[in-house]
């Protein structure tokens, strides 16, 4: 058997087996060089799946040899691939810059707990988007989240112990909920595969318990997403995260929920419950639209940076979730676009917000005084990602834009309303963004405030300045040449929808 | 050298010029070398591709596929050849302007200065030779970005507030209304390109015609119709060689380039004859050329005087644009091209007289004429050519856009036509009154004329200035391909 057809299993099991490694490589530097390797051979991995999912093909993997749907089966598709392109991506690069900042706040000897924590979330997230078991997704959703609560509680100050707290409640709760429902569909159908219990629920007759599990199911992982207003958990563990941490679950984390609950809803259930569809739009399209503007005020008003931009994530899940409700092929293919974009985009700018905050410790706006003049290229980098978020052309947030607006309009007059919300909370950004560039470029290094310690600035690591580059240039590669995820999402939004055919 | 080389190298030049620019950091003489090879070689370029265009040809350039019907393409028509030849022409004249204004002044951050008008200048030409309205869309908005630190380059409090009113005008609009109007076109057309006639006849009608036309009018802020002009006169915070050359051809005149063409070539003025929804666009742009003349009377700085009577020529463009017959859509661009000569020479003597006397503000300019011949001439001209007193470049586009006034009887048109030419005598002829013979304040001391740099550049668009007004042929022969349509 060539190594080849292990690719699905690898992508779980590399991280997974490096992670307990790292904890044994004591010394500076070795546990950040064996999770990064292993995060980048995640990616690679990533990769070479995605070249196939690009065709169209679907490749199963039996778990232990056992066939599906008895054992436990890995499904690739195009949608599973992009996910994975993101999460893996997104880990690596955040990996990559986060040597030097991690090993000041964690000290050499919890470091490689630290590192090891990464892996497994990486692992959790990766696992959650390539098996096609629904029982199976819950058991990754809490190895990520149960890691994930780790790497946040490793933030900067005390502060992180209650955003961690406060997330461990909020996730549990979704997981809960999620579990409940996955509960009520196995009763009703006796399987736990995603293809199977979408063949088997069409011979159900008793429809309750399925709708039951429908809505238990999609507010679980609304939690998990921070859909609206289910988002109170999200600014405050983007803003007390260690910073390259935030980088790291802003880029994937929230999207791999709304990844299990756009294949739930969409490929169980839409062919299966009558209504379902109308039910999905009418109650998700509203809270997205209130998600949008909501998040986009906040963040207008907002003067510490990172929940700021935690507060835009609010709105742009808002952007992604509109997508999808609108049910066709074009506004799902737009909402799939919109998650790997906006990955690509928030991702940068938290990952030059954490080169800057090297420098300048506090992270309120004022802070950011002037240090585009001591720091060009991590400001130079932070614009081209804030102009991708906005959706200026050439960058890869205008094509999701494009894709989303397009799509809405295709909606009659409630796509107009749509529209307009869409085209406001694109206002509410330019404004947002702007309230960042501007004190960076024209500040005076007098308005810092940041606990009475002067800004001593000194070079950028020049890996984190490498993998902030990488980011902020596939925004722009991506805007320019964005045929892979385009079409990946439309094969996706194919996949999910099929079955409306 | 072929079309398609031409029209992609001469996205290139400037775009590698500016590279070369930031490499010759230190060496200012080298760096501004540099930056006059590149305005030379990029007018060369674009001069090359004239004589195909006016035989009819249309060169074209395929980048790649964007989304699925949408691609980045690039092909010349006249319109976008005429605007790509005033705007790199002018640029060789503005370079040799900007070295005498900024060695004059002292300025800081010069290499950054001439990167960023590189940079803008490869946006102009993409916006220029721009197939479709996404490949437009992309350079208009990377125009806007990249004169923006053009604009805040003082850098004070006062320079910064009034940058962002530019950049968040210009930004907004675009994303908030150009974006939405340009999707709206794709969603019911099924493309974005430019065609001659139009792509909305049959696919739209009715109501909707005119509000689609109001997103695009507005969207695009730099054509400055009012209310979405307050940009323009807060731009004049930045350098004179910028107000100049940017805020009185290349980007203003993207805003009316664009807007022309999308009347021209997305709804084609066939349906626009025909839907009444669309006629608001006379009303707004008539009441802009007269607002706007008013306010500029009532200014006392000179470059904010300017950039007023910028908004109402710019206007001018847009309501011979909308008059839709052939003889005002050759007015519309001629006016283009008599208003860049003469407005640029305006900035240019501004320029000169805040070099030489560090004078800004319209009453201080009493008895100048004498001390600064050569730079009060050319004022002059300059001023005569907006009033449009022939022997200048204005009298032609004005007599163009009147007669096409009158071909379809355009009443409205014609009457502010009409007042507009007498608020622009009334704000300029004052002026040049003054300077010229009225007594300079005796305790003032004498400074001369301006540098040598400076005058040769405002000489030389002076003379275009009063050279247009009788060597007018190729351009006419040029445009003429729009009245066909």
């Amino acid at each position: 058997m060539s190594i080849a057809s292990q690719l699905p299993a690898l992508q779980i099991v590399v991280p997974l087996l490096v992670a307990p490694l790292t904890v044994l490589l004591r010394g500076s530097g070795l546990a950040w060089a064996a999770a990064t390797a292993a995060s980048a051979m995640a990616f690679a991995i990533a990769v070479a799946l995605t070249l196939t999912a690009l065709d169209g093909a679907t490749i199963s993997y039996d778990m232990g040899g056992w066939p599906a749907p008895y054992g436990i089966e890995l499904r690739l598709d195009a949608f599973s691939a992009l996910l994975l392109l993101l999460t893996t991506g997104a880990s690596t690069l955040s990996l990559l810059g986060a040597r030097d900042s991690i090993a000041e706040l964690m000290g050499e000897s919890r470091e490689p707990l630290f590192y090891a924590a990464w892996l497994v979330a990486l692992a959790g997230l990766c696992g959650i988007a390539i098996t096609g078991d629904a029982f199976n997704v819950f058991v990754f959703m809490e190895i990520s989240s149960l890691a994930t609560y780790v790497l946040i509680a490793a933030g900067p100050d005390r502060r992180a112990l209650t955003a961690a707290f406060k997330y461990l409640i909020m996730g549990t709760v979704g997981a809960t909920f999620y579990l409940i429902g996955v509960g009520l569909v196995y009763m009703m159908t006796g399987t736990l595969n995603f293809a199977d219990m979408e063949a088997r629920l069409a011979e159900v007759d008793e429809v309750r318990p399925i709708v039951v599990a429908a809505g238990f199911i999609t507010i679980g992982l609304a939690l998990k997403a921070a859909i609206f207003p289910l988002h109170v958990w999200l600014p405050n563990a983007y803003s007390s995260a260690p910073n390259l941490v935030t980088v790291f679950i802003a880029a994937c984390s929230t999207k791999v929920a709304l990844y299990v609950l756009l294949r739930f809803d969409f490929f169980v259930f839409h062919g299966n419950l009558v209504g379902h569809a109308f039910q999905f739009s009418s109650f998700l399209a509203p809270l997205a639209v209130l998600g949008i503007l909501v998040g986009s005020a906040v963040a207008v008003v907002e003067s510490n940076v990172k929940r700021l931009l935690a507060y835009s994530s609010v709105a742009q899940l808002g952007y992604i979730l509109l997508g999808a409700s609108f049910g066709d092929l074009a506004g799902m293919t737009a909402a799939i676009t919109l998650m790997f974009n906006h990955g690509l985009a928030k991702g940068a700018l938290f990952m030059a917000i954490a080169a800057l905050a090297m420098h300048t410790r506090g992270h309120t706006l004022a802070d950011l005084s002037g240090a585009a003049r001591q720091m060009p290229w991590t400001a130079a980098a932070l614009v081209i990602a804030g102009a991708s978020l906005i959706g200026i052309p050439g960058t890869a947030g205008f094509i999701s834009k494009w894709l989303l607006l397009q799509a809405a309009l295709q909606q009659g007059p409630l796509g107009v309303v749509a529209a307009v919300a869409v085209v406001a909370g694109s206002l509410a950004a330019l404004a947002y963004v702007w309230r960042i560039i501007e004190p960076l470029y024209f500040g005076t290094a007098e308005g810092s405030t940041a606990g009475g310690s002067t800004a001593v600035y000194t070079a950028t690591p020049p890996l984190l300045l490498l993998a902030l580059w990488l980011a902020a240039g596939a925004n722009v590669y991506f805007g320019l040449i964005p045929a892979v995820p385009v079409s990946l999402s439309e094969l996706a939004a194919a996949e999910l929808l099929g079955h409306l055919r | 050298m072929t079309p398609t080389l031409a029209i992609g190298l001469s996205l290139l030049l400037p775009a590698l010029g500016a590279f070369a620019i930031a490499a010759a950091d230190s060496r200012p003489n080298l760096r501004e070398t540099i930056t006059v090879l590149v305005a030379l070689a990029l007018a060369a370029t674009v001069a090359t591709l004239l004589p195909g265009v006016m035989a009819g040809e249309r060169p074209e350039l395929y980048l790649g596929e964007l989304l699925p019907g949408i691609s980045i393409a690039f092909k010349v028509e006249p319109l976008g050849m005429l605007y790509a030849c005033l705007a790199s022409g002018l640029w060789i004249v503005n370079s040799i302007y900007s070295i005498g204004y900024m060695r004059g002044n002292s300025e800081k951050h010069q290499t950054r200065f001439y990167v960023c008008f590189a940079i803008a200048l490869a946006a102009v030409m993409g916006i220029a030779f721009a197939e479709n309205l996404v490949t437009l869309f992309l350079f208009y908005e990377i125009l806007t970005l990249s004169t923006y630190p053009l604009v805040a380059h003082k850098g004070d409090s006062n320079t910064i507030a009034s940058a962002r009113v530019y950049l968040g005008i210009l930004l907004a609009t675009s994303v908030g209304l150009l974006l939405p109007a340009i999707i709206w076109t794709y969603s019911v057309a099924d493309t974005v390109s430019f065609v001659p006639g139009g792509i909305l006849t049959g696919s739209l009608t009715g109501p909707g015609v005119g509000l689609l036309l109001a997103l695009f009018v507005f969207g695009i802020g730099k054509a400055a119709v009012m209310p979405v002009h307050r940009w323009l006169p807060a731009a004049m915070v930045a350098p004179t060689p910028v107000s100049a050359l940017l805020h009185a051809v290349a980007v203003v005149k993207a805003g009316v380039f664009t807007v022309t063409k999308v009347i021209l070539y997305i709804f084609g003025t066939g349906l626009l004859a025909q839907e009444p929804s669309s006629n608001w666009l006379i009303f707004a742009s008539a009441f802009t050329i007269l607002a706007a003349s008013i306010v500029a009377l009532r200014q006392q700085n000179l470059k904010r005087m300017l950039a007023y009577s910028t908004i109402g020529q710019l206007s001018y463009v847009i309501m011979a644009a909308a008059v839709l017959t052939p003889l005002a859509k050759i007015g519309a661009s001629i006016h283009m091209v008599a208003h860049a000569f003469g407005k640029i020479t305006l900035f240019f003597a501004a320029g000169a007289i805040y070099t030489a006397s560090k004078k800004t503000e319209l009453n201080q300019l009493r008895g100048i004429g004498t001390q600064m011949p050569w730079t009060m001439a050319a004022f002059t001209i300059g001023a005569l050519s907006m009033i449009g007193v022939p022997p200048t470049g204005g009298f032609v586009s004005k007599w163009f856009i009147l007669a096409g006034a009158f071909q379809s009887d355009n009443y409205v048109a014609i009457f502010t036509i009409i007042v507009s030419t007498a608020l622009n005598a009334a704000y300029f002829l004052p002026i040049i009154f003054a300077a010229w013979f009225a007594k300079p304040d005796p305790q003032l001391k004498s400074h001369g004329e301006a540098p040598t740099a400076i005058v040769v550049a405002l000489s030389i668009t002076a003379l275009a200035t009063l050279g247009f007004f009788f060597f007018n042929q190729p351009v006419l022969d040029l445009e003429r391909a729009l009245m066909d349509q």
